[in-house]
């Protein structure tokens, strides 16, 4: 990589910093403008060329005495330098971020012209941009840096991707099909790369002359590398496909799973091509040696991802550096396992997927958020660098082109992937129940894309050992760039053409959740009527193993006990309370959401008042926080929205027009206040066991559960455009969050304080917000618009339109806290 | 047993088989359960049911037993409930769990689906009016929520009042304040679980061989 390359070799020379100077220039001016290809590219061969420049003059290190010399000759002899360029201190970071920006901007360029992104995958583009780069270093007379060096691939590019990939694994689907996944990534790999290597032997064989020198053990090497289904391509032309989830996770699963076959074929040849004979026990040994590699890998990402769970238990007071737990951790598992020579992708994969539920139990929604956002951004952002680096390896790397070879490789990789998947899937789809049919055949066949991966492999081959080192990796870029380009290009209009069912774009409804949790208890309890313990039967063990013991260790908090729907409940409420709040109330919400039904219309018409105590809920300290977030800035929202009355301060927001519309604004109000009552219905959270104290608990009830009925948060727009609140007090919808224990005598008193002041309030007429500390809780409450207006026609109705407040409720409470209200 | 007797089963299972589909293998097999369960009587009652250890850890265990003692799961369209089955109801209950075949048309896949569907729907609608009201909805995910202890007692009913939310704002659109919404009907119930693939998913492997874990279980 140009960058390690560079470490060794600072050279002195000021044009370079100029170059990446105006580099810089170039590129800032491009990132505003759509980046045409050749244009975008350009800029970036001033980088290469100081890296180019750097590699040449990699022996010259009496320059770097001498220029050093010169500094401090200069600094003796003359006045001390104002301004002094010392490139080579900042080159390797420097270089580094332009490949970063070069790949980023890229990406960005990409989603502008969306019709470019719409007929090629990205991945395509992504290399021929690196083509384009190496192909202008190469103009430009200087050395095309070995970009893609095994280390860097696979000690930096390689492990975002697979974490990412590890960590948001779909487990369930993932679990299903464990065995046909299993079964192509070890059976058909293996398949695959003595099929290529035989057969690539017995045509070198034929074919005579040059390629005669070929042995055996170098072409199985050779087929072992090229077989490798990549998971990098893989996912690249996956996602922009979205096939149906039962595809995806066959090919990517198959795609992640192979590793540990490919690892140990490919040290088992490597280490006999130099010793020659390969007896029965190699074999055995082989064999056991994928055993110990594939579970090694396992175990190894397992324990580090049992002590990133059993870590993240305890951050709840250091909650910023919580996210970085989960990359340390799966990091050192990656690393780790690379040590042994165990398959690190499997590490990564199991650490990933092992961590996850109890980290996410643990940790605090917004380093859960944090967490998501940096693994999809490295992870992305190392997917844009490997295929650019793909690109300019191809014209980097000395070529020996042999159309033999590369053909009958090209030609031998579909032949075999086809025969593999047909014949494994015949025997497969005998033990499936959802069968694999023809199609899905043929997408997991022709969705076998090769990448980086096997690149890196090839590059990593001793050339000593190999001397036909250069074609393979010739062969090994042909066969990347036919899969990647003509199979990836083809693959969306196939899936299209054949029908292959599509993923659904709906996100999970609290329904689907119900039923398939009701669906597994179901089929469970359907195994064991039926006396036999089938699937069902043990996944139901696990889970209540898991339940028992597994989480209460790892899990902080009584957070252990939640089960999966009620975790799912929180996780959609969450999500819907913060959607309110981005959306300020007045953006349309996603119409998936129960946004225009409350919960009166499905409530039958007499409750008992026992539903209004249903609501009792207990936070952890980190929940807690998160609420009075949201509460928080939905709290600025509104008091932005409610200061732009008066129209001095007049928040810019671009969603919002017309915002100094009189009327929008009403029903803006009419329709956040609408939500709101949904919110409260929808903010109905659990109760916990009332034996801590300690633990700060937040009720949120929805005040017109159990009293209006009838009157509802009725809020109408009258037709003389004015904020009319029918609602009596009673149908106020309240969110009212107890932060302190419920016994604390503090929220009664800071309630009446509410109350007069709410009072107080009407007095005045105007609209008013009411914000306490923190530590005591928050109150809100905005009462109707236009109150001024309004106060002289509905002289007798001086209700707030809307009260959410947040204090201890209770019954009792409710009362105290009407009275003020009514005349 | 006689020569004639097992003649005379396998006819009936030949009958059984055409008429549930499954093979005459698996009917072998679930008969020998049913033998087993119900201490070789001919008919199975609730008590024998409930007796499966298994099943006790199973949140939905009360759902299940009335699943196979209700006629409008046993392919008669009448509501109400039967007191013993034979091994007859017993496979017809047993056949809704049944994997779909490789090669379907869409409307036999969509009849599997609103068949499947259909006994979920069933187990909910524990009146058997048509439709799963609010009351009905709640106890089921009480029920699904009853081994949680308490905290699943309490968000039950708000799981199920967001889930009805849900449903009445998918299927009904706007509503009026006014207007109410008295349950999930069967149509909606399909409408809702649109993406849900129940037909890939609500199936047991049946065995086809008799092996030795067919005797564990109880």
């Amino acid at each position: 990589m140009s960058v390690r390359v560079a470490l060794h070799s600072p050279t002195g020379s000021r044009s370079f910093l100029e170059r990446g100077l105006l580099l810089l220039v170039m590129l800032i001016f491009l990132e505003g403008t759509v980046l045409t290809l050749g244009a975008a590219s350009s800029p970036d061969i001033s980088a290469q060329d100081n890296t180019g420049g750097g590699h040449d003059r990699r022996d010259d290190h009496r320059g770097i005495a001498g220029s050093h010399e010169q500094t401090n000759y200069t600094y003796t002899k003359k006045a001390f330098p104002v301004l002094s360029l010392d490139y080579h201190h900042i080159q390797v970071p420097f270089e580094i971020s332009l490949w970063v920006l070069l790949a980023s901007l890229m990406k960005l360029g990409f989603h502008l012209i969306p019709r470019l992104s719409g007929i090629v995958p990205e991945s395509c583009l992504l290399i021929v941009v690196g083509l384009l780069v190496g192909g202008l270093i190469k103009l430009a007379g200087e050395e095309v840096p070995p970009v893609l060096d095994s280390n860097l691939f696979f000690l930096c590019l390689l492990p975002p991707i697979i974490l990412d990939a590890g960590y948001f694994l779909p487990i369930r689907p993932f679990m299903e099909n464990i065995g046909t996944i299993l079964m192509f990534a070890v059976v058909g790999t293996l398949w695959n790369a003595f099929f290529v290597g035989g057969l690539l032997y017995a045509v070198c064989q034929i074919e005579g002359t040059y390629l005669s020198q070929v042995e055996l053990l170098p072409c199985l090497l050779f087929g072992s590398i090229i077989s490798a289904v990549d998971p990098v391509a893989v996912l690249a032309v996956f996602e922009e496909i979205h096939i149906n989830e039962l595809l995806h996770i066959l090919v990517f699963g198959e795609s992640l799973l192979n590793d540990a076959v490919t690892v140990v074929l490919y040290h088992l040849f490597e280490e006999y091509s130099g010793a020659g004979e390969v007896t029965p026990m190699d074999v055995v040994l082989g064999v056991i040696c994928f055993l110990i590699v594939s579970l090694g890998g396992i175990a190894v990402g397992a324990i580090y991802g049992i002590l990133a769970a059993f870590t993240s238990r305890f951050t709840s007071h250091t909650r910023v550096i919580e996210p970085l737990f989960v990359f340390v951790y799966s990091y050192m598992a990656y690393l780790s396992a690379e040590m042994f020579h165990l398959s690190g992708i499997m590490a990564l994969i199991a650490c990933g997927a092992v961590m996850r539920p109890y980290v996410e139990a643990n940790i605090s929604h917004k380093s859960h958020t944090t967490v998501k956002y940096f693994l999809k951004m490295w992870s992305s952002v190392s997917e844009t660098l490997i295929f650019i680096f793909l690109g300019v390896a191809t014209v980097a790397g000395p070529h020996a082109w042999n159309w033999t070879f590369v053909s009958v490789t090209v030609i031998l990789c579909l032949v075999s992937r086809v025969i593999g998947v047909v014949g494994l899937t015949f025997i497969i789809n005998k033990f499936r129940i959802v069968k694999l049919t023809t199609k899905d055949q043929f997408i997991v066949a022709y969705g076998g894309l090769r990448g980086a991966i096997a690149f890196s492999l090839g590059y990593l081959l001793n050339k000593d050992h190999f001397p036909m080192r250069t074609m393979f990796l010739t062969a090994i870029i042909t066969e990347i760039f036919f899969t990647v380009f003509v199979q990836g290009m083809t693959i969306k209009p196939l899936v299209d053409l054949l029908a292959v069912k599509k993923k659904q774009e709906a996100k999970r409804s609290i329904n689907e959740e119900i039923h398939t949790q009701f669906l597994d208890h179901l089929l469970t309890g359907i195994e064991d009527i039926c006396g036999h313990y089938g699937h069902h039967h043990w996944k139901d063990k696990l889970n209540r193993f898991n339940k028992k013991y597994i989480k209460k260790c790892l899990i902080a908090g009584e957070r252990y006990k939640e089960p999966q729907l009620i975790a799912f409940y929180h996780k959609m409420e969450f999500k819907q309370a913060i959607e309110l709040v981005e959306s300020g109330g007045g953006v349309k919400l996603p119409s998936a959401m129960p946004s225009q039904v409350s919960m009166q219309n499905i409530q039958p018409k007499k409750l008992p008042p026992a539903v209004a105590e249903r609501a009792l809920p207990q936070f952890t300290k980190g929940r807690e926080e998160e609420i009075r977030k949201i509460l928080r800035s939905n709290l600025q929202k509104t008091r932005q929205r409610l200061r732009s009355y008066n129209r001095h301060t007049l928040v810019a927001d671009p969603f919002e027009d017309g915002w100094n519309d009189f009327l929008l604004k009403k029903q803006r109000m009419i329709e956040l206040e609408k939500k709101m009552t949904e919110m409260s219905n929808y903010l109905t959270v659990p109760a916990a066991p009332p034996d801590s104290p300690t633990m700060c608990r937040a009720r949120l009830a929805s005040g017109d559960d159990f009293k209006a009925e009838k009157a509802g948060a009725k809020v109408i727009p009258d037709p003389n455009a004015f904020y009319n609140i029918k609602a009596s007090s009673e149908g106020v919808p309240t969110i009212q969050v107890d932060l302190a224990s419920p016994q604390s005598p503090d929220s009664v008193n800071m309630l009446n304080e509410f109350s007069k002041r709410g009072a107080k309030d009407q007095g005045l007429g105007q609209r008013e917000v009411a914000t306490r500390d923190e530590d005591q809780g928050l109150m809100m409450k905005p009462s109707s618009a236009g109150k001024e207006e309004k106060g002289e026609e509905e002289g007798g109705n001086k209700n707030p339109g809307l009260m959410r407040c947040l204090s201890d409720p209770g019954p009792s409470n409710e009362d105290e806290e009407d009275e003020p209200f009514l005349p | 047993m006689g020569a004639s007797q097992s003649a005379r089963t396998e006819h009936e299972f030949q009958d059984l088989a055409d008429r549930t589909g499954f093979s005459l293998e698996q009917i072998g097999n679930l008969n020998k359960r049913f033998r087993q369960l119900s201490k070789n009587e001919e008919t199975l009652s609730r008590q024998d049911l409930a007796s499966i250890s298994a099943l006790d850890n199973n949140p939905l265990r009360a759902q299940i037993i009335n699943a196979f003692f209700d006629k409008r799961n046993l392919r008669q369209n009448e509501a109400g409930t039967v007191q013993v089955i034979g091994f007859e109801e017993f496979l017809m209950v047993m056949s809704h769990f049944r994997p779909a075949a490789m090669h379907i048309t869409e409307e036999e896949r969509e009849k599997l689906r609103r068949e499947k569907l259909r006994f979920v729907f069933n187990m909910h609608d524990t009146d058997s009016d048509g439709t799963i009201t609010l009351e009905e909805y709640r106890r089921a995910v009480e029920e699904l929520l009853s081994k949680a202890g308490t905290i699943g007692q309490e968000t039950a009913k708000a799981i199920a009042d967001a889930a009805m939310l849900e449903v009445a704002s998918t299927t009904r659109g706007k509503m009026e304040p006014d207007e109410f919404y008295e349950g999930i009907t069967f149509e909606n119930f399909l409408q809702i679980l649109k993406t849900f693939d129940i037909e890939t998913r609500m199936h047991v492997r049946f065995l086809n061989m008799d092996t030795a874990t067919m005797r564990c279980g109880k």
